[in-house]
């Protein structure tokens, strides 16, 4: 692979390009999943293919194949130089990149145990086994169930000396419970919606997630949400949990400190951001007790945003994003780091797959847990009148993430320290900044979870990522709750 | 691109290596090259060609799908060996139907035959050539209209040549291929925006500077925008925003969301759910239409009329979908019952949908002008952004509007306002329509192209303004 690589820089190189990097990526990946007691869909997909990235006449270009062979490598190569020109016929100003010291390096996705080397037979069986759960509860009408694996290997070479090998594991477990009756559908989700949990990591994930052992539970809270009060309108003190709150912090804070958006450059399709240059280490974004980094490292978990080096080259790093409230650092490239007087970049440059131009994308970003010991229960204990949310339904958020709506599954409304009795259809809104400096309570690490969101798109054409967030269940003072269902 | 040649010569070689009671092989790929600007600058520009085979294998009622980009031997071996594997530790499948022959997918089985509309040809060699070159100067004349009103310019101009096809055991095979050239254009100014889309298999019919001047235009108009109070207001929305709200419902129209009882029309069919002057149909071969004449098991696609005046009529079908609803309690209850050539790939667990959504033109067609001359207080929307289903049943949706939001009063648009909340109910929303335009193609980003009316609606529920 890395001979592949080498014929595509050095054709860049001879074309005129002033820069190159060229990634050579094989993925493979299988989904199961099943609905009302059979097998829904079972496929294995392997794609192998290659990208050159270059800088010529100070513009960029980029080409893909799935052409391996030494003449349409070339060839590939020669295209990119060749668009790279035809894109310098529009520009303003030069292509400016950070320095970045070349690495040769190999790293993996830690695992315990490989998730394709479990038969198909066990992991239907598993599934097959959750079904039964959740359709033993009388009033489900619909289950659905999934695995997901994914593994990719890319061979990273840059003009600049770079050689990295890296492989990257993830897997996903996930199950949904609907009933229908009346004029309602009511769903409930384990152990997140939209595909469960996601990590960078071996099977040993399903074995953790105690998939069949909530299985019961969770079917029964679809039925029961049908008998529950709607949620009430209101102002009312929101306890989030961790995957609600992940969410949460991925639409209101991941998004908008990607400096791609700040700058303009996904105007026309993903939108622009709030956090305008001037609001770096000027802005309260949050209370006090708000710190939030974008972590791409191994010690900060097996989140989706998980890696040893970006698709630039760059190590992984971690940024302080919002510390103690203050907002203090953006997702930044190579390309983009100068403007915000960083003379490196923050290593956030990653792409679907090999046929996609890498562009910044959050890595795990998450809120830290609370430094005092606080337990969920002692939360709610805590709460004199307010609403426990749990698990996303929908959300949504204008194209410069001030204002929000998120919708979840089940809530719980809070009456003097206790669950007083379950809601449904709870939602709240509000505007970014004002929502964050109403946290007044975090709980502490031991109820902290980094999860994965597997289908984060951004990008024309679009791309699809995932990316991590670690969160524990926290509370929000005086929260607008109930307007999506307030008629007029 | 792959040629058909090609696809035939690949799809004997996993015949041959298979030991699958059944085999059906789909194929799709092509080239692509999409140049996007921002800041008034080119700053992404990339082309792709790709190809990919998959493969599905079946054995009594067993089935399981593979795919790989490689069409070298040992790839091609792989993708059999793990289609067979998948497939084999199955249980079977009772509702499994044997693949369709060439004579059922084309709907003449058992001697009956079956209207599939004929498509026009939907690839353009002037399309499949566009060069780097002539995108970047397409963006030239886009970036000197933002100039000249003073704006910052962001957007993409795209090519693309695809190809589909599908081929099986059984003798079936089908191709299809076309071109889509695509523009879309934001205009940025101070403190407003605006925007335009739209996208045709013949280039030639893409105007970019007519579409940046109307971008710029929206730009300018809805400058210094003011806010005014959430609540129900009279709504003109133009067809990408009345396209990109009106996409959320069409997964529902489907057999197998009945079945699952997903769908917002279980216990609804043959009910009038909607206005009488809605009449929505599912047609690949109307004239603005896209996409390829078959589905994902090769049955080619009927027109479905799925709304007539208001009264839901039709879901589509596929073929063991429709098998399974015969035989089910909704036999009754899911209107007319027979495979209309509008499923998914097999195995998958949504089954079908109808993507070639046209709308019937009103009798009393009326232009957006028209529109907002009729109109004494209301609010006429560009585009609606980042619709999410907030109610299943009820199919309310929320998003937000965006890139030029104006306010209408005494039949004059007035000025920019600040962006709203929405949550609304589509079924409320295609009960109160007052006027509809011509229907066009149009584009968003929300959900798929389609063939739709500007609408004028009363009663549309803003729940908050956003800060811009």
């Amino acid at each position: 692979m890395r001979q592949i690589a080498h014929w595509a820089l050095d054709m860049a190189g001879r074309c005129g390009a002033s820069y190159a990097d060229a990634r050579i990526v094989a993925q493979r990946s299988r989904a199961l999943a099943t609905k009302n007691g059979k097998v829904g869909s079972a496929s294995d997909a392997e794609s192998v293919g290659m990208s050159v990235r270059v800088i010529a006449d100070g513009a960029w270009g980029f080409a893909a194949s799935t052409e391996l062979e030494r003449g349409a490598v070339e060839a590939t190569a020669a295209r990119a130089v060749e668009i790279a020109r035809a894109s310098a016929r529009v520009k303003q100003h030069d292509i400016r990149l950070a320095p970045e010291k070349p690495v040769v390096a190999e790293w993996t996705t830690p695992f315990r145990i490989d998730p394709f080397s479990v038969s198909v037979e066990q992991n239907i069986e598993l599934l097959l086994k959750i079904d039964a759960e959740l359709r033993a509860v009388a009033g489900i009408t619909l289950a659905e169930t999934s695995l997901n694996f994914n593994r990719e290997e890319q061979w990273f070479l840059s003009s600049e000396g770079s050689d990295i090998h890296q492989t990257k594991l993830s897997t996903g477990a996930g199950y949904a419970a609907y009933a229908f009756a009346g004029n309602e559908i009511q769903k409930r989700s384990y152990p997140n919606s939209y595909g469960g949990q996601w990590q960078n990591k071996g099977y040993e994930l399903i074995e953790e997630l105690k998939l069949v052992e909530n299985a019961r539970r969770i079917a029964e809270e679809a039925v029961a949400l049908h008998a529950a009060d709607q949620c009430p309108e209101g102002k009312f003190d929101l306890i989030l949990d961790s995957s609600q709150l992940g969410l949460q912090i991925h639409e209101s804070i991941g998004h908008p400190i990607e400096l791609d958006r700040v700058l303009g450059m996904e105007a026309n399709f993903a939108g622009t951001s709030f956090l305008t240059l001037d609001k770096l280490r000027t802005l309260r974004y949050g209370s006090d007790l708000v710190n939030v980094v974008a972590d791409a490292r191994q010690e900060h978990g097996p989140g989706l945003g998980t890696f040893g080096f970006d698709d630039e080259g760059v190590p992984a790093q971690c940024t302080p994003i919002i510390t103690n409230g203050l907002f203090t650092g953006y997702l930044s490239s190579r390309e983009t780091a100068h403007t915000i007087g960083e003379n490196r970049s923050g290593g956030t440059l990653r792409a679907e797959g090999w046929n996609r131009l890498p562009m910044i994308r959050m890595t795990n970003i998450s809120l830290l847990p609370g430094k005092q010991p606080l337990s969920l229960e002692q939360l709610i204990a805590s709460t004199d009148h307010g609403i426990l949310m749990q698990t996303n339904r929908s959300w949504s958020i204008d194209d410069k993430r001030y204002n929000f709506q998120f919708g979840c599954e089940i809530g719980w409304e809070i009456k003097n320290g206790k669950r007083l009795r379950m809601v449904k259809n709870p939602s709240y809104s509000g505007i970014t900044a004002e929502f964050w400096n109403s946290l007044d309570a975090i709980c502490s690490r031991d109820e902290w979870t980094l999860w994965g969101t597997p289908n984060c798109g951004k990008g024309q054409p679009q791309q699809v990522m995932g990316t991590g967030h670690g969160a524990a269940p926290s509370r929000f003072r005086g929260i607008k709750v109930g307007s999506a269902y307030k008629s007029g | 691109m792959l040629t058909r040649d090609q696809a035939v010569e690949i799809f004997d070689r996993i015949k041959k290596r298979s030991t699958a009671d059944e085999v059906e092989v789909l194929f799709s790929g092509g080239r692509f090259a999409l140049t996007r600007f921002a800041n008034n600058t080119i700053h992404q520009n990339v082309a792709e060609e790709n190809s990919v085979v998959s493969m599905r294998a079946a054995f009594g009622g067993r089935t399981a799908r593979a795919s790989t980009n490689k069409f070298d031997d040992d790839s091609l071996q792989r993708v059999v060996e793990a289609a067979e594997n998948l497939a084999k530790v199955q249980h079977p499948d009772p509702d499994l139907l044997p693949m369709p022959d060439a004579q059922e997918a084309a709907g003449c089985a058992g001697g009956s035959a079956r209207a599939t509309p004929a498509i026009p040809s939907r690839y353009f060699e002037m399309t499949a050539s566009i060069t780097p070159e002539q995108r970047a100067e397409g963006v030239k004349k886009i970036v000197g209209v933002a100039q000249r009103h003073n704006l910052t310019t962001a957007g993409v101009f795209s090519r693309a040549e695809s190809c589909e096809g599908i081929f099986n055991s059984r003798g079936l095979s089908d191709w299809h291929t076309q071109t889509l050239a695509e523009i879309s254009i934001t205009m940025l100014a101070e403190d407003s925006s605006g925007w335009q889309k739209a996208n045709s298999p013949d280039v030639a019919n893409l105007d970019p500077l007519a579409l940046a001047e109307t971008a710029a235009k929206k730009a300018a108009d809805s400058a210094r925008p003011r806010e005014i109070p959430a609540g129900k207001y009279t709504v003109i929305l133009e067809p990408a925003a009345v396209l990109d709200i009106v996409g959320f419902m069409f997964w529902d129209y489907s057999g197998v969301a009945i079945l699952d009882q997903r769908s917002f029309l279980t216990g609804r069919m043959g009910t009038k759910l909607f206005g009488d002057n809605i009449t929505i149909s599912d047609d690949v071969g109307h004239p603005l239409q896209t996409g390829s004449p078959f589905d994902g098991e090769g049955v080619r696609r009927q027109r479905v009329g799925l709304i007539e005046n208001g009264v839901v009529k039709r879901v589509v079908f596929a073929r063991a979908t429709a098998e399974r609803t015969k035989r089910s309690e909704y036999r009754n209850k899911a209107g007319p019952i027979e495979a209309t050539g509008h499923g998914f790939p097999l195995p998958n667990e949504m089954g079908e949908m109808p993507l070639n959504i046209v709308f019937a033109g009103p009798s009393d067609p009326q232009s957006v002008e028209q529109m907002i001359a009729s109109t004494e207080r209301g609010v006429l929307v560009t585009r609606l952004w980042y619709i999410r289903e907030v109610d299943p049943y009820e199919k309310m949706l929320t998003g937000m509007t965006r890139d030029g939001t104006f306010l209408v009063e005494d039949g004059r648009v007035r000025g920019g306002v600040r962006n709203f909340r929405f949550n609304e109910s589509l079924i409320h929303m295609l009960s109160n329509v007052e006027a509809m335009s011509e229907p066009v193609r149009s584009c968003g980003e929300e959900s798929f192209d389609m063939v739709v009316p500007a609408m004028k609606v009363r009663e549309f529920n803003f729940t908050e303004v956003t800060k811009f």
